[in-house]
């Protein structure tokens, strides 16, 4: 396998999670996508590290880097998910068509 | 067969990703999102990022995915009532997501390096020059380099060293994050905001 074909597989992982932060319009659902548009960007680098190795080895500070980027997204997952149950006990809905109190 | 793999990863992880999107039930989401990170999880062991696919599983498809289910069971909303879709919104989504997709695929061919196939990981090379680096005092009881002559690649112990040399800036201020969106959690979720 080329380093193109994980770079179009990952793109078309981004594209559907780009579409479904679009189309949804349940707030957790769309949260998932926002996870999956992140894991895209994960293939990436380790695709990138893998295919531009230095002296026989994978390039490991990517992978380093996407280490820290799982660790951030679960701290980012707990704070948003900590933030959609905040807003469900406000407006008792997680429709995004309900949450509009700041449209202008 | 590595080609096999790669289309069958890529074919469990685009198809339920396309399944977290068209479920109208959002745990039947939640446990597409969850296949779709083992499909990625796959891949990334196909690309011998053996510790980073393992930690996808055990972080994203278990801890993260749990924590998802957890918040759906906790709201009590499984059931989505039936609205009308908004057909500006889903017409415009998808015409902007065809924009990105032809510009990816129009700009991946001219990568350098795009098309030339995997190169296998050679273990000699890397002994080699880590000898060179440390000097052959060092390299004697070195687990990395007991495992490279071996023949097999010490990943793990190679992104073990790099965290804690150098990156150990990086990952104690990682260990402040997470205790801030700890703290951060606490404090959303309390009941009343005084």
């Amino acid at each position: 396998m080329t380093l193109a074909n994980y770079l179009i597989a990952s793109g078309l992982l981004f594209t559907i999670g780009f579409l479904g932060v679009f189309v949804r319009r349940n707030i957790i659902v769309v949260f998932m996508c926002l996870e999956m548009m992140l894991t895209a960007a994960n293939i990436t680098l380790v695709a990138f590290s893998r295919f531009n190795g230095t002296q026989g080895l994978p390039n490991l500070d990517a992978q380093t880097l996407v280490f820290f980027i799982i660790t951030v997204a679960a701290a980012e997952v707990a704070v948003g998910l900590a933030i959609i149950v905040a807003l469900y006990r406000a407006k008792q809905s997680i429709h995004t068509d309900d949450i509009q109190s700041m449209k202008g | 067969m590595e080609s096999l793999l790669f289309y069958v990863f890529t074919a469990i992880m685009l198809g339920s990703a396309i399944g977290v999107i068209v479920n109208r039930n959002p745990i039947s989401s939640a446990l597409c999102l969850v296949l779709s990170f083992v499909g990625v999880a796959g891949l990334f062991i196909l690309l011998s990022a053996f510790f980073i696919g393992i930690i996808q599983i055990l972080v994203y498809a278990g801890a993260v995915m749990v924590l998802f289910l957890f918040i759906i069971m906790l709201l009590d909303v499984n059931v989505e009532e039936k609205r009308k879709v908004n057909l500006g919104a889903v017409g415009g989504g998808i015409f902007i997501a065809l924009i990105f997709l032809g510009q990816l695929l129009s700009v991946v061919g001219d990568i350098p390096g795009a098309s030339e196939p995997l190169a296998d990981i050679d273990h000699q090379q890397a002994l080699v020059a880590r000898t060179e680096a440390r000097g052959t005092d060092a390299i004697d009881g070195d687990r990395i380099a007991e495992e490279l002559a071996e023949g097999s690649l010490p990943d793990v112990q190679l992104i073990g060293e790099a965290i804690f040399t150098k990156y150990n800036f990086h990952l104690q201020m990682v260990g402040v994050l997470l205790l801030t969106s700890t703290v951060g959690v606490v404090l959303l979720s309390k009941k009343k905001l005084s």
